[in-house]
C-alpha cells in the first residue's frame, strides 16, 4: 500500500517544532513498519541501519543471559524513539529490541538520514538536539536504575 | 531583700531536709566540683575556686572562706531532673496476652542549692522541651514540679563563661525559689537573700534573717558586675538563621579535624535533651522493659536509617550539634539552646571553643572565601 | 515559664511512651519480605482514628519499636492497617506476627497528606517501593470521594515485578473511572513482566494532568525526589503543589528524643509530610 507518510512523520512527537519544510525533506527516508507481539526488531550485533520512531505498542530493550533469559533494561512507549547506534561507526546494535506487544513504528533509513544531515546542517543540528535530549534522559534513567534505590534493607 | 549569716546555710539545709527534700549541692570530689546530696552545709566546699580554659579545669585555693567561690563544673542539674537512665515501662507476654506496666513516677523531692543563673536558664529551656511542647515527659515533670531551687548569684566568671552574651546572665532574676548572693567580707561570708516564690518565702521565714542594708545590696550588685566581666562572647544576641546559612562553610571541615566525636560536650551540656529508647527482654522472654537513656548526636547510631547512618562524618555531627544548639533551636523552641555556661569548652578534650567556632562561622568575609561542595 | 509549668500536678500527665496492646486480626503476605497486618485493639478502649500520611509506633515485644505509616485510613474504633517491610530486626519481628498474636501500638503521630487542599484538582500520586503503603489511603480516599477530585494518576515504581504491593487492588484502581495507573520496574526478565521498565519520573512525563490544578504526593527513596521534581518542573507544575513524605531515625515520635531532626524540623512532629519548598534547600545538604 502506497501512503503519503509526511503527515505521519509530522505527527510523531520527536519532530515537534521541526519546520514543515525539513519534515518534508526527511520523509523520503521513512517507511511504515509493524511488529507482532514478541517479534524481534533488531538483535545485538545486527547492522544498525534504521532509526525507529515508535507510534504504537511497547518495545523492550534487552540483552539475553543463557541462564536467566531475556534481561530487560528499558522499555519504550509510543512517541519515543529507538536506537542511535546508526549515528556512529561501527553502526552495530548495542542492545536487542523486541516488541512486547503489537507495535507500529516509522523506520528511517540510516544512510539516507546521515546524508540529509550532511546536506542540511540545520537539520542535523535540530536532530542532534532531539537525540541529545533522549540520550540524556536515558542516561539519568539508567543511573537511577543502577542505584537500586528500592533495595534499602540493612546491609 | 534580706541578709543572713553563714549559719543560715546550715539551717536552710536542715529545714529543707525536715520538709522531705533531698538537698543536692556542690561538693568537692575527684578534683572537681560536682553535685551530690548533702546532709549538712559543712559538706560545701570552703575557699575553693577553679581555673578553667579550653580543655582545662582545675581547682585552686582561694585563700578565703567562700562556699560558692567557683564556677560551674562537669555536672549539671539535668542528671537529677532528667536522669541518664530511666525505665519507662515493663511488659509481660504470657499466653499471647501482652500487658504493659508503666514505671512508677519518681517521688524524689530535690532541693538544689547553688543553682547558677545559666543553670536556671538551662532548666527553663529543658522545661520548654520536656514539658512545654505538646507531649510532656511525665518523669521529668514529676521531678521538676517537686524541685526546690536555691540560686546562687555568681561573684566571678570562669574564663569559659559567656552567659552575658548567650543568655540573660550573670544575675538570676526569676525561676528560683530563693536566691543567695555570697558577700565576702573578712572572715565568714554573709548572704543576701532574694525570694522568688511563695514556697521560697515560707522557707525563708522559718530561718534566721534580717533586712538587707543598702550597703549589702550594693555589694551584691558589685559582685554581679564582676561576674559580668567575661572574656568570651557570642558574636550576636541571636544566631537564628545564621549557622543554618553556612552549612557548607569550610570551618566545619576544620573543626572536624580537631573534634574527636567523643560527645563530651553533649554530656556536660545542661540543655542537651536527646535520648534513645531501648527495648530488651529477659532470657525467659516473658518479661521485657523499655529504658530511656541519654543519647548524643555525636554517636553514629543516632542518625541510623535502615541502610546506613545519615551523619557518618564528624563534620556533619559537629555541625548538627552546634547548628541545633544555637540556631534551629529557635525554630523549635523559640530561643537559643545555649546558656553560655562554657562547660563544652572546658570539658572538650581537645579544647574546641564554641565561641571561637561561631565567630569564624559568622565571619562573612571568611564565608565568602569558603569553597562549596563540588558539583558531582 | 518554668515556675508555672512546674507546678502542674505530675500525676495528670499521661505517659506518652506507653503503648497500648493490639492483636493481629489478619495477616496478608504481600511479597517475600512484606506483609500487611490488620490490628485490633485489645480490651475496652477504642482505637484512635488514623488519617492518610500518619504513622504509628509498632512495638514487637522485647525487640523494639519502629514507626510504620498507616496503609489504610481508619475511624475511631476501627482496626489499624499497616504494611510492614522486613528491613531490620524489629520490622522483621513484626512481619513474623501471626493472627492472634499481640503487639504494642503508640499513635497515631505526624501530619496528613493535604488532600483536602486539592478538592476539584487532579491528583498525582507517585510511589517508590514501600512508599506506596503511606499513599494507598490517599488513592482510596480519592476513589471514595470520586466526584470531589479531577483526574487521578497513580505512578508506582518497584525494584522488580515480584516486589509489587497490592496487586489486586492495583487492578481495581486501573479499572476505576477517570484514573490512570502507571507501574514501572527497575529490572525484570522479559518473561514475567510485560509492563514498562525504567524509572518512575518517566511515567510522570507522560501522565495526563492539568499542572495548574494538580496536587502531587510523593513517597519513596529520597534519591527519587529530585528526578520527580525535575519532571514536575518540565511539566510546569508549581512546586508548592508537590508534597513529599520524609523519613529519619525515630525513637519517641513526640519530638522529645531529637533523632528525627531534619534542619529545624522534627519529622515526627512537623512531618512526615512536607510541602516540597519547605524542605528543598535542606534536601540539598548532605548528611543533614
Amino acid at each position: 500500500m502506497i501512503q503519503d507518510l509526511e503527515p505521519v512523520v509530522r505527527a510523531h512527537p520527536f519532530f515537534d517544532g521541526l519546520p514543515d519544510e525539513l519534515v518534508k525533506f526527511l520523509t523520503g527516508c521513512a517507511r511504515n513498519v509493524r511488529f507482532d507481539a514478541g517479534q524481534m526488531i533488531f538483535r545485538q550485533g545486527d547492522p544498525a541501519d534504521e532509526f525507529f520512531l515508535l507510534r504504537a505498542g511497547r518495545v523492550s530493550l534487552e540483552t539475553h543471559d543463557p541462564a536467566r533469559g531475556p534481561l530487560v533494561v528499558h522499555t519504550l512507549e509510543p512517541g519515543e524513539v529507538l536506537g542511535w547506534s546508526w549515528l556512529f561507526p561501527p553502526y552495530r546494535c548495542y542492545w536487542s529490541a523486541r516488541a512486547v506487544e503489537r507495535a507500529r513504528a516509522l523506520a528511517m533509513d540510516a544512510r539516507c538520514l546521515r546524508r540529509k544531515f550532511e546536506e542540511r546542517p540545520e537539520l542535523g543540528y535540530a536532530m542532534m538536539l532531539r537525540v541529545g535530549r533522549v540520550l540524556s534522559d536515558r542516561l539519568h534513567s539508567a543511573r537511577l536504575q543502577m542505584l537500586d534505590v528500592f533495595h534499602d534493607g540493612d546491609k | 531583700m534580706w541578709i543572713a549569716d553563714v549559719e543560715f546555710l546550715e539551717a536552710l539545709v536542715a529545714g529543707l531536709r525536715q520538709r522531705g527534700f533531698r538537698v543536692v549541692a556542690p561538693v568537692e570530689r575527684d578534683d572537681a566540683i560536682v553535685y551530690d546530696e548533702i546532709r549538712s552545709a559543712q559538706e560545701l566546699p570552703r575557699g575553693v575556686g577553679d581555673e578553667q580554659g579550653p580543655g582545662r579545669y582545675r581547682l585552686v585555693e582561694r585563700g578565703d572562706s567562700a562556699r560558692f567561690g567557683f564556677s560551674v563544673g562537669p555536672h549539671t542539674w539535668k542528671r537529677f531532673l532528667f536522669p541518664a537512665r530511666t525505665t519507662l515501662f515493663s511488659a509481660t507476654l504470657e499466653d499471647e496476652q501482652l500487658r504493659f506496666e508503666p514505671a512508677v513516677l519518681p517521688e524524689q523531692r530535690y532541693a538544689f542549692l547553688g543553682v547558677r543563673a545559666c543553670e536556671l536558664r538551662a532548666i527553663a529551656l529543658q522545661d520548654r522541651v520536656l514539658i512545654g511542647s505538646g507531649h510532656a515527659d511525665a518523669h521529668y515533670a514529676a521531678l521538676r514540679a517537686a524541685a526546690f531551687l536555691i540560686a546562687v548569684q555568681c561573684g566571678q566568671a570562669a574564663s569559659t563563661c559567656f552567659c552575658a552574651s548567650a543568655g540573660d546572665g550573670p544575675r538570676a532574676t526569676d525561676g528560683f525559689d530563693l536566691a543567695l548572693t555570697e558577700l565576702l567580707d573578712a572572715g565568714e561570708p554573709r548572704y543576701l537573700v532574694e525570694v522568688g516564690t511563695d514556697r521560697g518565702r515560707e522557707v525563708l521565714e522559718s530561718l534566721p534573717h534580717a533586712d538587707a542594708s543598702e550597703a549589702d545590696r550594693g555589694a551584691a550588685r558589685a559582685a554581679s558586675e564582676a561576674a559580668a566581666r567575661q572574656m568570651r562572647e557570642l558574636p550576636a544576641e541571636s544566631l537564628h538563621g545564621v549557622l543554618a546559612s553556612v552549612r557548607e562553610h569550610a570551618r566545619w571541615d576544620d573543626v572536624a579535624e580537631r573534634c574527636l566525636g567523643c560527645g563530651n560536650c553533649t554530656l556536660v551540656c545542661p540543655t542537651c535533651f536527646c535520648s534513645k529508647i531501648e527495648d530488651s527482654s529477659e532470657l525467659s522472654a516473658k518479661r521485657a522493659e523499655r529504658v530511656r537513656s541519654w543519647d548524643s548526636c555525636f554517636s553514629f547510631e543516632y542518625s541510623h536509617l535502615h541502610g546506613g547512618d545519615v551523619r557518618t562524618s564528624t563534620r556533619s555531627r559537629y555541625r548538627q550539634w552546634l547548628t541545633h544548639k544555637l540556631d534551629t533551636w529557635h525554630d523549635q523552641f523559640g530561643s537559643s539552646g545555649c546558656v553560655g555556661c562554657g562547660r563544652c569548652i572546658a570539658w572538650c578534650p581537645v579544647g574546641i571553643d564554641l565561641t571561637e567556632e561561631v565567630r569564624v562561622l559568622c565571619d562573612k568575609d571568611a564565608a565568602a572565601a569558603a569553597p562549596v561542595e563540588g558539583d558531582v | 515559664m518554668s515556675s508555672t509549668t512546674a507546678t502542674n500536678s505530675p500525676t495528670t500527665v499521661r505517659e506518652p511512651m506507653l503503648p497500648s496492646t493490639y492483636r493481629v486480626l489478619r495477616r496478608e503476605q504481600e511479597t517475600a519480605d512484606t506483609v500487611t497486618l490488620t490490628l485490633e485493639r485489645d480490651g475496652e478502649a477504642l482505637a484512635a482514628a488514623c488519617e492518610p500520611g500518619q504513622f504509628n509506633m509498632l512495638y514487637a515485644f522485647g525487640v523494639g519499636e519502629v514507626p510504620i505509616s498507616v496503609s489504610a485510613a481508619s475511624d475511631v474504633g476501627e482496626p489499624l492497617v499497616h504494611t510492614i517491610r522486613s528491613v531490620g530486626k524489629t520490622s522483621a519481628a513484626l512481619a513474623r506476627l501471626k493472627p492472634g498474636q499481640s503487639l504494642g501500638v503508640r499513635g497515631p503521630f505526624g501530619n496528613v497528606w493535604p488532600l483536602d487542599d486539592y478538592e476539584g484538582h487532579d491528583i498525582v500520586v507517585i510511589a517508590g517501593g514501600i512508599g506506596l503503603a503511606p499513599l494507598r489511603p490517599v488513592v482510596r480516599r480519592v476513589l471514595e470521594r470520586r466526584a470531589s477530585f479531577g483526574h487521578l494518576v497513580v505512578l508506582y515504581g518497584a525494584r522488580h515485578p515480584s516486589e509489587l504491593l497490592y496487586l489486586e487492588e492495583l487492578e481495581r484502581w486501573r479499572a476505576s473511572p477517570d484514573t490512570t495507573l502507571g507501574i514501572t520496574v527497575d529490572r525484570t526478565t522479559g518473561v514475567e513482566w510485560m509492563g514498562p521498565v525504567g524509572i518512575v519520573p518517566r511515567l510522570l512525563a507522560r501522565a495526563r494532568f492539568d499542572p495548574i490544578e494538580t496536587g502531587l504526593f510523593l513517597c519513596g527513596p529520597e534519591v527519587m525526589i529530585e528526578p520527580c521534581v525535575r519532571e514536575a518542573l518540565t511539566r510546569k507544575l508549581p512546586l508548592e503543589q508537590v508534597h513529599v513524605s520524609l523519613e529519619r531515625n525515630m525513637h519517641c515520635a513526640i519530638g522529645l528524643c531529637g533523632h528525627c531532626q531534619f534542619g529545624p524540623h522534627f519529622i515526627c512532629r512537623d512531618g512526615p509530610v512536607f510541602a516540597y519548598p519547605d524542605v528543598e534547600s535542606l534536601l540539598r545538604v548532605r548528611e543533614l
